[in-house]
């Protein structure tokens, strides 16, 4: 009796630690694996599909995780991050770098911009703190917006990037070939079906994993713990002889600078560079993946961000092909925008009052 | 007045506890019509609570209601809700304020009352839809204001008013209620000005000849005595005292209200250390805490003794740790070990070696969502670099060294947990309080803050953290300063006690001291 009464609250703990929405997603998916070959779709296609879309974008739910930690919350405002990324992308280009060396550059000519941009973003938030998330994202917004009018203007003369005709300003959307298109990915790609360009994305997964690592690694030093204790309770880290302010604006520096590289990796696997509207894109899939991964607003580690990903990814990539087989219709969409604004409305009505604000 | 009458008010053998812990025990009151009473007690007598009772606050019921009963004009009464209260005549005015900032003082006075005048639309769609009648909410605060014998303007809003008129708004909002009989002003002096205050006397003396009884809780005892035809002094949730206000002085109080055990409590082992040369001197220190503001400070701090400081809330004696410490803005100047410590930065105070257990456990003290471990190595992690370890050129957590000292620590100070790796918020109010201390003590500080380290926290626990603070005291010398409202308790483990009272210090005297010479400098500056 007491045996199973013991055994029904160990369920449940787990049950509780696990989450139910993040329970209800995985039976989501779990439930696509197993409907894919019944509508006769390929599952190791499927699968592999799943596994490249990881790649493309587990750097960008990584670069959640550090603003998380301190406290400022969800980060989105990523699009700055994003928009240093495409600086960075688009001068490598401009300055005639190619193949794998223009990756690098690119991530090298995105830092300094990352860096500003995110210092001055961390400035912000640092001013306005409790209402981080409303903030951040008209901080997206806005740089977007003003970007829109930059791609125009700024001098870029690379025939590959501005617009056949006029020759001035960026295309919307630009293709990587030739450059940093597919450059981790076909590192050490291991085939699965080559046939149908299906291959294993070994080089970008282990330079996801390297980040992460990296990450990890941080979160385990005294500044790390600074940080998390900052964003857990904030008053506490103050009485600790912490100073606030600046493991925030630390938080926001770096989450914008993976915002950066995130993007790079995104488009290095996507093979091209899209410019314009297209970084307000990626805002919400990337909040909603690292909260299905079980992150809360104030708490989220590595695991959340790969679990996340997966989740997220395999339901963007199943859903379309199970139910337009189904019902003949495309709802890929659909789907998409409600799993990801579901998601992040239940995170936030969930928000719980982490230490004292 | 009206002596001759039946009691308006009586209550019997009121008994209330809060989960088994007994607050209140065998309340016998009882009012006449215009009557003004008294109450006086330390913080944590049970004034609030008995209040609370006869108020139908939702807390009691939450929590178990009450025994005994409250019998209004000989009836039996047991209101279950404040609404309740307030028909049966009993208004309260609380120590916060419950007005709206945007309204003028005559509409909060009238509020939800007002008189009203219908027009074309009300005809059609009911009542709901009358416009008020302005002229006569005017003239019906401006009625309640001359009941209470204040000049304030009934048309001026409420966030341009001063303090003092926020509160007799309040004031005129329950004299408004035609049929009250019996007002309850719970500590309406405590942000009163002096001469608000006479005026607030006046007000209430001029109702009591109306008829209105009132109880008046309030610390400064003056007050009491000017305007209360009775006293009564509670303690421990006992009444200890009911006297008619003209037999009795201001001393006499003190003693009532501090003075348990008067004879018999044992101050232990007050050591007097009269070789030992300060270590810490304190000169006109002033802190800008809300509530428990410090005006003027002037203190030296022996090497090695324990210092209690004492004194009524919101007189000032948290602000002094947490003004030194870096946590509200501050002035002055702090020497330590003959060097100043700069003021609002708490990272010099602990670079210095000094340490705080704060008062506001959950807010300030803890990571609730963390693990012990965390709790209580990361101060000492930052400050001292502890508990880290060096693998080339990156300083990582060192976890191992980390959970021995949580384990070392919670063996030691008996911190009821399922393990090192429990989350803070689990654990009971005491053993928080516990982790708090060991906090502090993982840093090995050599003088140490500790604020209201009882609050809160049941009978064993609290011996256990006064034992605690006495054995670091005595075994690593550390000098530690306590602040703590409970006068017994500091009188059992300090050696020299600090009076606050008025953000200044009253006096300092040897923990041997009678209670009464306490209680005396604890009201001598009460502003």
């Amino acid at each position: 009796m007491e045996n199973t009464l013991e055994k029904k609250n160990r369920v449940k703990d787990l049950l509780d630690s696990y989450g139910l929405p993040r329970l209800i997603i995985t039976c989501f998916v779990l439930l696509l694996f197993i409907m894919a070959p019944m509508v006769g779709a390929d599952l190791t296609m499927q699968i592999g599909n799943v596994i490249n879309r990881f790649s493309w974008n587990a750097v960008l739910v990584l670069a959640m995780v550090p603003m998380i930690h301190s406290g400022c919350s969800l980060n989105f405002g990523i699009p700055l991050g994003i928009i240093a990324g495409l600086l960075g992308g688009t001068l490598s280009i401009q300055l005639g770098f190619t193949g794998t060396t223009s990756f690098f550059m690119a991530i090298l000519l995105a830092t300094p911009f990352a860096l500003l941009a995110g210092g001055g973003y961390g400035w912000l938030l640092n001013r306005i703190k409790g209402g981080e998330m409303m903030i951040a994202t008209y901080v997206g917004l806005a740089s977007i917006s003003f970007m829109c009018m930059m791609w125009l203007l700024l001098p870029y003369t690379s025939p590959t990037m501005v617009w056949g005709l006029s020759g001035q300003g960026l295309r919307t959307t630009i293709s990587l070939d030739g450059f940093y298109g597919g450059t981790l990915a076909n590192f050490l790609a291991i085939p699965i079906a080559p046939d149908k360009g299906l291959y294993f994305p070994t080089g970008a997964l282990l330079f996801f994993a390297l980040l992460a690592f990296a990450m990890w690694a941080f979160l385990h030093t005294k500044t790390g713990t600074a940080m998390t204790a900052v964003g857990s309770n904030p008053q506490f880290a103050r009485a600790s002889g912490i100073s606030v302010d600046k493991m925030r604006l630390l938080s926001v520096v770096m989450s914008t600078w993976l915002g950066a590289v995130g993007i790079l990796v995104y488009q290095q696997g996507f093979g091209f560079m899209q410019l314009y509207m297209a970084p307000n894109n990626m805002t919400l899939p990337t909040v909603a993946a690292i909260l299905i991964g079980g992150a809360a607003v104030n708490k989220a580690s590595i695991p959340n961000v790969i679990i996340g990903t997966i989740l997220f990814q395999s339901v963007v990539t199943l859903t379309p092909t199970v139910l337009t087989a189904m019902i003949h219709m495309d709802v890929s969409e659909v789907v998409r925008i409600i799993v990801s604004n579901g998601m992040i409305v239940y995170a936030l009505t969930r928000k719980v009052k982490g230490g004292a604000k | 007045m009206e002596k001759n009458k039946g009691p308006l008010l009586e209550m019997r053998n009121i008994k209330k506890d809060f989960f088994g812990n007994q607050v209140l025990t065998d309340i016998n009151l009882s009012l006449r019509p215009g009557e003004v009473l008294g109450l006086v007690g330390e913080n944590g007598a049970g004034k609030s609570t008995l209040m609370k009772i006869l108020f139908g606050m939702d807390v009691i019921r939450e929590t178990g209601g009450y025994e005994g009963e409250i019998r209004l004009d000989g009836q039996a009464v047991n209101f279950s809700t404040p609404f309740e209260a307030l028909a049966a005549g009993i208004g309260m005015v609380h120590q916060e304020f419950s007005l709206i900032p945007g309204f003028t003082a005559a509409e909060n006075i009238i509020l939800n009352r007002e008189p009203t005048k219908r027009n074309i639309v009300s005809e059609i769609f009911g009542p709901r839809m009358d416009t008020l009648d302005y002229k006569a909410i005017a003239q019906s605060a401006d009625k309640a204001i001359d009941k209470m014998g204040v000049k304030i303007s009934a048309d001026m809003v409420i966030s341009d008013m001063p303090v003092g008129h926020k509160q007799f708004t309040e004031i005129a909002r329950e004299l408004s209620k035609e049929h009250l009989r019996l007002l309850i002003l719970d500590e309406p002096t405590a942000v009163l000005t002096e001469k608000e205050a006479e005026a607030l006397l006046a007000s209430i003396r001029s109702m009591s000849q109306q008829g209105i009884a009132v109880i008046f809780i309030t610390h400064r005892l003056q007050e009491i005595l000017s305007v209360c035809d009775t006293v009564v002094v509670m303690r421990d949730g006992y009444v200890v005292k009911e006297s008619p206000a003209k037999e009795i002085d201001i001393p006499e109080i003190t003693r009532w209200m501090v003075g348990r055990k008067v004879e018999t409590s044992t101050v232990n082992e007050a050591r007097e250390l009269p070789d030992a040369k300060p270590i810490m001197s304190i000169r006109k220190l002033w802190v800008d805490m809300p509530g428990e503001t410090v005006r003027n400070i002037d203190l030296d701090i022996k090497e090695g003794e324990i210092l209690g400081i004492g004194g009524l809330a919101g007189q000032g004696k948290l602000g002094i740790p947490n003004g030194i410490m870096g946590l509200y803005e501050a002035g002055g100047t702090v020497e330590f070990e003959g060097k100043p410590i700069p003021l609002n930065n708490p990272r010099k105070c602990l670079d210095a070696s000094l340490a705080f257990v704060s008062e506001d456990r959950r807010g300030v003290g803890l990571l609730l969502d963390e693990s012990l471990e965390w709790n209580v190595a990361f101060s000492a992690m930052q400050i001292h670099d502890k508990f880290l370890k060096k693998i080339g050129p990156i300083s990582w957590r060192d976890e191992r060294a980390i959970r021995e000292v949580t384990k070392r620590y919670i063996d030691e100070l008996q911190i009821k947990c399922t393990g090192s790796r429990q989350k803070a918020k689990e654990l009971s109010g005491g053993n928080q309080q516990k982790v708090c201390l060991a906090k502090a003590f993982a840093l090995q500080p050599k003088f140490l803050f500790v604020s209201e380290p009882t609050r809160g926290i049941d009978v064993g626990a609290k011996a256990l953290v006064l034992e605690a603070l006495k054995r670091f005291n005595r075994e690593h010398g550390v000098t530690v300063v306590i602040i703590s409202s409970e006068l017994e308790e500091l009188r059992q483990s300090c050696d020299r006690i600090a009076i606050v009272s008025g953000g200044r210090i009253a006096g300092i005297l040897p923990a041997t001291e009678s209670s009464e010479a306490f209680g005396t400098l604890m009201v001598s500056q009460v502003v």
